[in-house]
């Protein structure tokens, strides 16, 4: 039966993912905690923060692979997203700091130097971990419901809906860097002192994050792939090959690329979340067209269409650009976009792509697979 | 049985591209159980008259009468595909990266298509025993889990068609099944068609009249947007206006 080889293929990857969970959930903290300083096998509070950062961008990664890299629906706008889920967090955060500002008002401090006297009314919800959370997951969602709707309901496709979630990051960065959104402007929000009562300078509030976040990053992962295996999975997979033959089945495609696309809203929100206080701070900058393209990047490079893609495409992006900006600061942008050039025209499946193939070529010489496969089938 | 009634009844439809008819008061009519084909030199209008059929395209005016009185125009495709009008396109329209199975799987008819109850749906066994014997009707069982993508052409027209049957419609529209397909490939996709005439009403339009020939029961000639000849295949290629229209082609030479 053709499902077990489905199921073999499943159980080997259910296995490469509790190989790979273990190793991020407890294996990296405690090479954090034990090791002395000095020796080889110990991870840095530096590098372990570096690491929650990735793995927070492998969750929006995830959302746009799900969009893009299954339904075909190309978003150059998941920054924004992420940046709602990230500002959600950062008010909060900032609420949190109180008498221990700069100026030491109960005010945020740029609403002291932009002479705002009393906390804007959107601000309140934010006092409440529970409203930062909430706001952190909703917003996305909602403004994604609506902005979805309206861009799906009228048929937008392709390169059309490319350029218009592009034009929202553009907008998205023009409101955020504006004094008059009471959102810190062009310094966005920072210097944030504590979480739920933990100072988020401990390191070990950094590493109780870092842990939150493999665990978001599992159960995000989790989540798409009970998307992706479902049946509503091989729907959008069918709406990317031929979406005119998903309508004349009886599908209305609008439908389901409004929900994945909130569903990735709602990843780059928790991602944006989970950022904010590993960072420690959350500016225009973040959010705009050039962040949003470059979740593009990480889901090319990683492979797209292939959840683990995803995760691995942000990482490593991610750990490249931190290595390469040490030696060669300037040249990043231009790696960037080389490596985006060579993998869409000689890699257009990304690492996954290659992996696969080189499995493959070791695979063929067994005739014993093969037959094994022949016999299931 | 109901074969004397009609299934589908297109009456004075005009479909206006910029003011080029491509439908010009077309008045065309099928019975339940009846495998029509449809011929006519390019640009007769045939896939219009399908497109408007199962609403792809809106006609200027005219009605579309399907089964007991429902106006089909104005409606839009997912809704007709629901009522029971089955679309097969010209080039195989199918999904390359699922595996021949999740394409049949994806295509049966369900009492929602709805994003929530298909995220939870699993196929029944009555609806795995249909696909299979889908699978076995269009020749393809040995390939149910290959991904469709690596299908040959020939084997891609005919997935399709089982995609199509499945969602059990009780119209089904056939838009040049034979075109690039092997001598042989031709011959089993007309047997294909006459077996599934047993169940439900067939359109097919066709090029080749080898193959009109081998299926064709009643042959409707579509020229300039309206019906002008209607009858068996030798009635239709002893028409004067028919072979007037055809005149210089090849294909009614023999």
């Amino acid at each position: 039966m053709p499902e077990q080889v489905v199921t073999h293929q499943g159980s080997r990857e259910t296995l490469s993912f509790y190989t790979v969970g273990v190793l991020f959930l407890i294996v990296v903290p405690l090479l954090n905690v034990l090791p002395a300083e000095d020796s080889w096998l110990h991870i840095s509070d530096f590098r372990l923060n570096q690491f929650g950062k990735f793995l927070a961008f492998a969750i929006l990664a995830l959302g746009l692979d799900l969009i893009w890299g299954y339904c075909g629906v190309l978003s150059m706008g998941q920054g924004v997203f992420f940046g709602f889920g990230a500002y959600c967090m950062g008010m909060y955060l900032s609420l949190q700091i109180g008498k221990e500002s700069v100026y030491g008002s109960e005010l945020p401090d740029f609403m002291v130097w932009t002479q705002v006297k009393e906390l804007p009314l959107f601000w309140y919800p934010f006092k409440s971990f529970i409203g930062g959370f909430l706001g952190a997951m909703l917003v996305p969602m909602l403004f994604a419901t609506i902005f979805g709707f309206l861009a799906f309901r009228s048929r937008i496709k392709g390169v059309y809906f490319a350029i218009i979630t592009q034009a929202l990051a553009f907008a998205a960065w023009l409101v955020f860097n504006r004094n008059e959104t009471r959102l810190g402007g062009t310094n966005g929000l920072t210097d944030f002192k504590q979480l739920l009562g933990f100072r988020l300078s401990d390191p070990s509030t950094q590493r109780g994050l870092y842990i939150l976040t493999v665990l978001a990053l599992a159960a995000s992962y989790m989540l798409c792939r009970w998307i992706v295996a479902s049946r509503a999975g091989n729907v959008l997979i069918a709406i990317r090959d031929s979406e005119s033959r998903v309508t004349f089945s009886g599908y209305t495609p609008w439908m389901y690329k409004l929900f994945v696309f909130v569903v990735a809203a709602g990843l780059a929100g928790l991602a944006g979340m989970l950022y904010v206080p590993q960072v420690g701070i959350i500016t225009p900058a973040q959010i705009g067209v050039l962040p949003s393209l470059e979740v593009v990047i990480w889901v090319a490079v990683g492979g797209r269409g292939t959840l683990i893609g995803a995760i691995l495409g942000a990482v490593a992006v991610n750990y490249g650009r931190s290595v390469l900006t040490n030696y060669f600061p300037e040249a990043w942008p231009f790696i960037l976009g080389g490596l985006f050039v060579v993998v869409v025209t000689m890699f257009p499946d990304g690492l996954m792509g290659m992996i696969r193939k080189l499995s493959e070529r070791k695979k063929t010489p067994s005739p014993l697979i093969k037959a094994e496969g022949s016999t299931a089938a | 049985m109901r074969d004397g009634d009609l299934i589908l009844n297109c009456e004075n439809v005009i479909v206006d591209y910029d003011g080029f008819k491509a439908l010009n008061n077309c008045n065309f009519s099928v019975h339940y159980n009846e495998l029509r084909v449809v011929i006519g030199p390019n640009g007769a209008g045939k896939t219009t008259l399908l497109d408007v059929i199962c609403g792809k395209t809106n006609p200027a005016s005219g009605k579309v009468i399907f089964e007991k009185g429902i106006n089909l125009v104005g409606k839009n495709a997912e809704d007709i595909t629901k009522l029971g009008v089955g679309r097969k396109f010209q080039a195989p329209s199918i999904y390359g990266n699922l595996s021949v199975w999740q394409n049949l799987d994806l295509s049966v008819k369900r009492a929602s298509k709805g994003v929530f109850p298909t995220l939870m749906g699993r196929s029944s066994p009555a609806e795995r025993e249909r696909i299979d014997e889908t699978l076995e009707t269009i020749g393809l069982s040995d390939y149910a889990y290959d991904r469709a993508g690596s299908l040959s052409h020939g084997q891609k027209q005919w997935l399709e068609i089982g995609m199509v049957i499945l969602q059990d419609p009780s119209l089904l529209l056939v838009d040049e099944p034979v075109a690039g397909m092997s001598d042989k490939e031709t011959e089993q996709t007309g047997r294909l068609l006459e077996s599934l005439s047993e169940k439900h009403a067939i359109v097919v339009i066709e090029h080749d009249m080898d193959f009109v020939r081998q299926i064709a029961r009643i042959v409707t000639v579509l020229a300039e947007g309206t019906v002008i000849c209607e009858g068996t295949v030798e009635k239709v290629q002893a028409d004067d206006h028919v072979r007037e229209i055809y005149l210089g082609r090849a294909k009614v030479a023999h």
